[in-house]
């Protein structure tokens, strides 16, 4: 679930009131104070301070002048982001996952649900979710060591089998063409057996009635299927289908960072490895900062965007 | 709900029932497949071409892995990571949590706004890892717990059990003299061990997986955890690796048995809470994120 999907209930903040009693009010409140500053500090000093530290985007940072005695460059670094060939490359890279992402995972878990849906039998349904949920719980450098394990040319299962029904084998590991299916097959392994819990709990909303009038008027279970269990959840749907737009540029830095070699770097360096290879390998904080400074902006945006998009389309919005 | 007994409606079912079973079968089968073969010996794994059984049962495998230290130092490293890590995560989220959901608190909307900006905006990777090294954290082990602590998902989550917990019982508390600390700990706490369970779960899963910190903020090889153990392992013997370090006690590639079984090393924690996991973690996803 992507967590902007979070309701806070945040109320109106409350009416004036005279400032002898707010004071009151904190003193009498100040063990709950007490209890909120550590997690206020983690908040300010992790998350916060790397904001305001954003700056050295505009600057030559020097780590032994730190941020404060740093030359300022302006917009040097987003000038050579903007011309670097590069740029383009992971531009294209990042869009393209996304899309094929959309098209090939987004429906999984639709269509999945829509299946464990028409089960009638408790135990086989839940048995059935059992099983789908498990690659969720495993780590990316799981998920990828079994297929690393599996697809290897050395005695790896997948090529022994093509072998054994007469195909060559294929560096499946080490090719440009492989890798996009490689990353969509493995998102879709872990993720798509989880994403159903929402649409689930989605249909098992749906008023029963419906489905029985309809096979009064004998209505197919398909029909069923696309005339009351799918119209019932596109709410879900659109919201879903949002916060995975505002995600465009999230596509999971671990686990294509595990994937990245020497042989498929042209297809599969994203923002994220970019700026972890630029800044913490070769040292070049400022221009990396730059390359994160301009992914977690364009993101800021879509995100805004879709939401104003959703409530035009009649939904509720995220947040 | 009636059953309706019609012939395409039967037809529907079998189909339906056949393919989610495949679905099921596919999804696990690599899991079964890596267990079985860490189980077998080198030569038996390349004879004969097994998916599920292997002829030969050994446990070569797993002596090789703990013939030397690298894979032990790093479970134990996990280990005591997934154990400090959980319980300094829930005592900050705990305590944060319960001060946002107190209702007649000044303040309160402007931290939780504070708190969901993190969530759509952030400074990012290189600036986060100049406060970290700032603080000093870099090679030690509190860099994979610290700057990684409050997960904001997981305090709305808590920050919601809390509030719809029943007002009169803090009321009453109060009534009988006890103190915030004393309503928190005595009185809301003991109440919510199902949210807290829930939530424990979530961190302690998040902190065994634990990865991108230790590529992070770790350059000492004796320091890491098992995850970045596993990628040098199997990535090492795929040949892709151009970082070879803290590798320097297998001196020959890994063999495919051997990965085997460090993979099923590092999943077998998972799969041992994986029951409780199930029961709780399908109503912490929901409890986030459907209103009400």
């Amino acid at each position: 679930m992507s967590e902007t999907a979070v309701k806070t209930g945040m109320r109106k903040s409350t009416p004036k009131i005279p400032e002898s009693g707010r004071m009151r009010r904190i003193i009498k409140n100040r063990a709950i104070y007490l209890m909120i500053l550590p997690g206020f500090l983690y908040f300010l000093i992790f998350k916060y301070i790397p904001m305001s530290g954003l700056i050295i985007a505009f600057q030559e940072y020097q780590a032994y002048l730190g941020v404060t005695g740093s030359p300022w460059v302006g917009l040097k670094h987003f000038e050579r982001l903007f011309t670097e060939p590069m740029f383009f490359t992971i531009l294209g890279n990042t869009l393209l996952l996304f899309f094929l992402n959309l098209a090939f995972y987004f429906p999984v878990p639709i269509i999945l649900a829509l299946m464990l849906n028409e089960v009638r039998r408790e135990v086989f349904k839940r048995f059935i979710q059992t099983l789908v949920y498990i690659p969720h719980f495993m780590s990316w450098v799981i998920i990828v060591s079994i297929s690393f394990v599996m697809l290897s040319m050395d005695r790896g299962i997948i090529n022994e089998l093509m072998v054994m029904a007469g195909f060559d084998k294929i560096n499946f590991l080490m090719s440009s063409d492989w890798f996009r299916p490689m990353y969509v097959m493995q998102v879709i392994w872990r993720e798509a057996g989880w994403g159903t819990i929402i649409y689930l709990a989605a249909m098992a909303a749906i008023d029963p009635g419906l489905y029985e009038a309809s096979r009064m008027d004998g209505a197919s279970r398909f029909r069923q299927m696309w005339h009351i269990t799918l119209p019932s959840i596109r709410s879900v749907i659109v919201v879903l289908l949002i916060l995975k737009i505002g995600d465009v540029l999230e596509l999971g830095f671990e686990h294509i960072y595990l994937l990245l070699n020497s042989m498929n770097r042209d297809v599969a360096e994203i923002f994220d490895t970019y700026v972890y290879t630029a800044g913490l390998k070769q040292g070049q904080f400022s221009f990396s900062t730059a390359v994160g400074f301009f992914k977690s902006l364009i993101g800021l945006i879509l995100v805004m965007l879709a939401n104003k998009l959703a409530k035009k389309a009649g939904e509720e919005g995220i947040y | 709900m009636v059953q309706d007994k019609t012939i395409s409606s039967r037809i529907f079912d079998i189909v339906n029932y056949t393919l989610l079973s495949i679905i099921g079968l596919v999804t696990i089968l690599p899991f079964l497949h890596v267990i079985a073969g860490s189980f077998t010996t080198v030569t038996e794994l390349a004879q004969k071409q097994f998916v599920l059984f292997p002829t030969v049962w050994s446990l070569d495998a797993y002596k090789y892995v703990f013939s030397t230290n690298t894979v032990f130092r790093s479970l134990g490293v996990s280990v005591g990571v997934t154990f400090f890590g959980t319980l300094f995560s829930m005592l900050l989220t705990c305590l944060m949590a319960y001060g946002l959901s107190r209702r007649d608190l000044d303040g309160r909307n402007f931290i939780m706004f504070m708190v969901l900006f993190t969530m759509l905006f952030s400074g990012g990777m290189i600036p986060t890892f100049l406060v970290v090294k700032e603080m000093g954290l870099i090679d030690t082990y509190a860099a994979l717990i610290v700057p990684t602590a409050i997960n904001a998902f997981n305090l709305i989550i808590m920050r919601n059990f809390f509030q719809n917990l029943p007002e009169g019982l803090e009321e009453s508390a109060k009534i009988d003299g006890a103190g915030d600390w004393g309503i928190l700990f005595r009185i809301v706490i003991p109440l919510s061990m199902p949210a807290i369970a829930t939530i424990s779960l979530f961190y302690a899963v998040t902190y065994w997986n634990t990865y991108m910190s230790a590529i992070l903020y770790l350059n000492d090889a004796a320091k890491w955890p098992v995850q970045v153990i596993l990628r040098q392992i199997v990535i090492l013997a795929s040949g892709l690796a151009a970082d070879t370090s803290g590798m320097d006690e297998f001196v020959r590639p890994p063999e495919q048995t051997v990965k085997m079984a460090v993979i099923v090393i590092a999943t077998l924690p998972i799969l041992c809470v994986y029951p409780f996991l199930q029961k709780h973690f399908a109503k912490g996803a929901l409890l986030g994120s459907i209103k009400g």
